[in-house]
């Protein structure tokens, strides 16, 4: 088992060394110089060469390269010099809004997507089953941003029963909270469902054509738990890497939906530094982001092992 | 919990919902709407509408009538004009950038499938890496930096669908490539040029084109997001995201200015993920089809 | 026989639906097995013998028609209502399937799997089930059996996956066993050890069990009673020592004629089946077996043969030629 992990952890080590390179590249290379940037309109030759010095801009870019990922591994991801925030400061103010939005919406599109799933599996080739397939294949083709402006229109407009936008931290006001984070997380849910729902039903539907399933049927098992136990464990591998890679899916990729519920969330932080050129905070958010993409789909990977011991032992 | 019918289907194919008819009748409205849609863009400008940039301050938000069938937006536009021309910039971003994304990450994949070893790990691993960053904000920060225009938004949306095609490539190259004819080619002398191009292009090209349709819908998807947020399409440009992006302000008085694009741009997607969904079903190169 | 049939199956035919046609997979099939005895099922693959014991335990295909009776200790199971077929599946009638590997789940251990069933049938507390499956490992014949309940399957030979899957079949004290080509997965040298395992069980238990196999000589010396079936119907049945001393089909005997013998020559050819079984999905008129028959005339091919009895009592055959004769000497029940 430690061999596992061990040999997964070593793939890791690269992949997140070249994300952050790629990071630092591309924030690099934009163009716009940055002592300008902070200058402004008080740049003046001299002021911007001694800024560019002092920021060690013009040293090579491999130099500042290393200096700069030679002070993330020290915990220091630079300081934005709009808002004087360390970006770490600036993360963990936002981090708990996304997070929590990820969570409504990845427990709502399961809520959804696993009892239809398997209604759809038991019932395999029903009218009730064509018409969910057909339905989840509709809702794959609807934009996230329709479905904000649908649930909107519906919920906030007409029918006045939740606000369109804002957010209160769940610290403050536990209802207000959750009456924001509604509609974004149902949003972002309607665009999650489909997916787990077609994965899960036919992983499903083969697994219970499996003879061990007959066997449990042929044992006088109660249907339940033939369903839950022996037919969804085998199945929910599947289940498992969807979740892992919509949840890091979701970290950057939400920033639709927090635009436009205003929610002050990790995606609006990374479009506000996009639009005040605050390249500090814009690398250091998205190597947090890609970086955090790269962990959860590692410990996806650890979860695989757990739930099918054929894997733990190298067999499967 | 009521007993559930768990029958062990033993003779039965189970095949996926909505895939029993191949051609349906779905998959010809698709088509229908795909042909129309298209034709439209094309030939807005001779069709005899209006032009989709007169105001009409005294006719805003008007509702539909003879004079304008789809009624005016908040600053007296022709509504259906509107759509026409937006359906064309739409389609445009919808079907260039992903040329950009076939023709990069084709390539790539083909020789990553092909010639195997370590330059087939530097793609896929220098594909994962990409995969790591949310394309919005790579998308955003293009447009951001560079500028926003028409161009910049179709090569950055092109070249964030390089690695879905590089992969489909590549799994399909990874198939073909063991085949006899293959390795026949291989016996007779023929060059990797000629292998590639002949014997594995041709295989190859439909998987590419099926998921190339699936790029088209997820493109204008896509681009509208950000044309929605105004961060994409530079206006006085408009496209249906914009529009719709527009017709949010107006949600109370006039819903349609929003969802008339809404719908538009909801059936053109269904229909590209429809077509390219059967499409993907019929030359799955892995089921041993064509 | 004195005793009342445990199970009675009562002129049961099962068609099928496919895209070629009606496929009637089961043809008027009537069996009886008294309680603590042992019935053999023998014929050749897709005869209809695997169909017939899923119409036994009611698990047919949803699509599958099943027609006629069975009676399960004065019950008949067709008509029984789902939830006491459930109470009675697992309890009073088991199973062991062919290919351990598939049948027992992958992912739950063995333990669970074992214990799971003592729970629902007996209702028994967690301690006391774990106890009485380390029994029944034991008692199948399984080293350790402790630390077997924490394993997987696939952490297991063959042999002992089939061991436990015979464990789980024999832990509620069952009537009726119901064991399907329970080796034919397995090695050679484990199939004598498995069908042994078998036979003390019931013995011990008093149970009635139906062995389902393609190899006559699995059921030599270890049935009561044979049945060998051919293209969905029961072509000859007969109390099994009479079977091999007498038997009257031409197919039986060809069947026997085919189980290679440890003192043949080297190389000797297998005296093989020539031909195919009919294909179910178009029923031949007249005889079933008659294209591959050497006794084959005018009448078999027109007319189907019903069962009849012969001189001894039990023992029946459906044939126009019956070979009358007594098997040649040397051939051993």
């Amino acid at each position: 088992m430690l061999g596992f992990v061990a040999r997964r952890l070593l793939y890791l080590l690269p992949v997140l060394v070249a994300v952050s390179l790629l990071t630092f590249l591309i924030a690099s290379l934009l163009p716009g110089d940055l002592a300008y940037v902070i200058l402004g309109d008080q740049a003046t030759p001299e002021k911007v060469a001694a800024l560019r010095h002092d920021m060690g801009l013009d040293q090579p870019i491999w130099w500042r390269y290393l200096s700069w990922l030679g002070h993330v591994l020290e915990g220091d991801f630079g300081r934005s010099f709009r808002t004087g925030q360390t970006v770490l400061q600036a993360v963990s103010e936002r981090l708990p809004v996304s997070l929590e939005l990820m969570f409504f919406a990845e427990f709502i599109g399961l809520a959804i997507g696993v009892p239809v799933a398997i209604a759809c599996a038991v019932r395999s080739g029903s009218a009730f089953d064509r018409f969910m397939t057909g339905s989840a294949f509709g809702m794959l083709s609807v934009p996230t941003f329709l479905s904000a402006i649908l649930l909107i229109y519906l919920f906030a407009v007409e029918l006045r029963w939740l606000p369109a936008t804002g957010y209160v931290p769940f610290g403050e006001d536990p209802v207000a909270n959750l009456r924001f984070i509604v509609l974004p997380a149902l949003t972002l849910a309607l665009a999650e469902w489909p997916g787990i729902m077609r994965v899960l039903r036919s992983d499903m539907i083969a697994t219970l054509q499996e003879d061990y399933i007959a066997l449990a049927k042929a044992k006088g098992l109660k249907a339940s738990r033939i369903l839950f136990v022996h037919a969804l464990k085998p199945s929910s591998l599947t289940l498992i890497t969807i979740t892992g890679i919509n949840i890091g899916r979701l970290i950057g990729g939400a920033l639709i939906v927090e635009t436009i519920f205003a929610l002050p969330g990790i995606g609006r932080l990374l479009v506000g530094a996009i639009y005040t050129r605050d390249l500090i905070i814009l690398q250091g958010v998205v190597l947090f982001v890609a970086g955090g993409f790269v962990v959860m789909n590692f410990v996806v990977d650890m979860l695989y092992a757990v739930l099918d011991p054929r894997i733990r032992h190298g067999h499967a | 919990m009521a007993t559930l019918e768990l029958g062990i289907d033993e003779g039965d194919v189970v095949r996926p919902a909505g895939r029993t008819r191949r051609l349906g009748p779905l998959f010809w409205a698709a088509v229908g709407w795909t042909v129309f849609i298209l034709a439209a863009a094309a030939l807005a400008s001779l069709l005899p509408l209006p032009s989709p940039t007169d105001m009409d301050m005294l006719e805003r938000r008007a509702p539909m009538s003879l004079e304008h069938w789809l009624g005016t937006d908040g600053l007296g536009r022709d509504e259906l004009a509107r759509l026409i021309y937006g359906a064309r910039i739409s389609l445009t971003v919808g079907l260039c950038a992903p040329v950009i994304g076939v023709a990069i990450g084709g390539a790539l994949g083909m020789l990553a499938g092909y010639f195997r070893g370590r330059f087939e790990s530097l793609v896929v691993g220098s594909m994962d890496v990409l995969l790591a960053f949310p394309p919005l904000i790579l998308a955003l920060a293009v447009t951001a930096f560079l500028g926003q225009s028409l161009l910049n938004l179709t090569c950055i949306l092109g070249v964030l669908g390089i690695p879905a095609f590089m992969r489909v490539a590549r799994a399909a190259t990874l198939t073909l490539a063991r085949r006899e004819f293959v390795i026949a080619a291989q016996a007779l002398g023929a060059t990797h040029a000629r292998i590639l191009l002949r014997e594995l292009l041709p295989n190859v090209f439909l998987p590419l084109l099926a998921f190339f349709l699936l790029g088209v819908a997820v493109t204008i998807v896509v681009e509208g997001a950000l044309s929605f947020l105004g961060l994409g399409v530079p206006p006085p440009i408009s496209s249906w995201g914009s529009m719709i992006g527009e017709g949010r302000e107006s949600l109370e008085i006039a819903p349609r200015l929003a969802f008339i694009p809404a719908i538009a741009m909801f059936l053109t997607v269904l229909s590209f993920n429809l077509i390219g969904d059967t499409l993907r079903a019929l030359t799955d190169p892995r089921q041993g089809a064509l | 026989m004195t005793e009342a049939a445990l199970l009675s199956v009562e002129d049961v035919s099962v068609d099928l639906p496919t895209p070629r046609g009606n496929l009637r997979a089961v043809d008027h099939v009537d069996l009886t097995v008294g309680a603590g005895r042992t019935l053999g099922i023998v014929g050749e693959s897709g005869c209809g013998k695997t169909m017939l014991s899923r119409a036994v335990l009611q698990l047919l295909p949803k699509k599958a028609k099943l027609s006629g009776r069975v009676m399960f200790d004065g019950q008949d199971l067709v008509r029984l209502d789902r939830e006491r077929l459930r109470k009675l599946r697992g309890r009073s009638l088991a199973v062991v399937f062919q290919d351990p590997m598939t049948s027992l789940n992958p992912v739950l251990t063995i333990g669970t799997q074992l214990i799971e069933t003592l729970q629902e049938h007996l209702e028994l507390d967690g301690a006391a089930a774990k106890r009485r499956s380390t029994e029944l490992l034991a008692a199948v014949g399984i080293p350790a059996p402790e630390q077997r309940l924490a394993q997987y399957p696939h952490q297991l030979s063959g042999g002992m996956r089939q061991r436990v899957a015979i464990a789980i079949a024999l832990s509620c004290e069952p009537k009726l066993l119901i064991a399907d080509e329970p080796t034919t997965a397995l090695d050679v040298t484990i199939q004598a050890q498995i069908l042994d395992l078998l036979a003390r069980e019931q013995r011990r238990r008093h149970m009635a069990m139906i062995i389902i196999t393609h190899d006559l000589g699995v059921v030599a010396g270890r049935t009561d009673e044979v049945a060998v079936m051919y293209a969905g119907r029961v072509v000859e049945r007969a109390p099994t020592p009479l079977l091999f001393k007498n038997m009257h089909m031409p197919y039986t005997q060809a069947l026997l004629a085919a189980i290679p013998r440890i003192d043949a020559a080297p190389h000797t050819p297998l005296p093989a089946i020539s031909g195919r079984p009919p294909d179910p999905t178009r029923p031949l008129q007249g005889c079933s077996f008659a294209p591959r028959c050497r006794f084959a005339a005018g009448l078999c091919h027109r007319e189907k043969p019903v069962l009849t009895a012969a001189e001894s009592p039990g023992h029946q055959f459906a044939c126009f030629h019956p070979i009358l004769a007594p098997a040649p000497a040397g051939v051993s029940a």
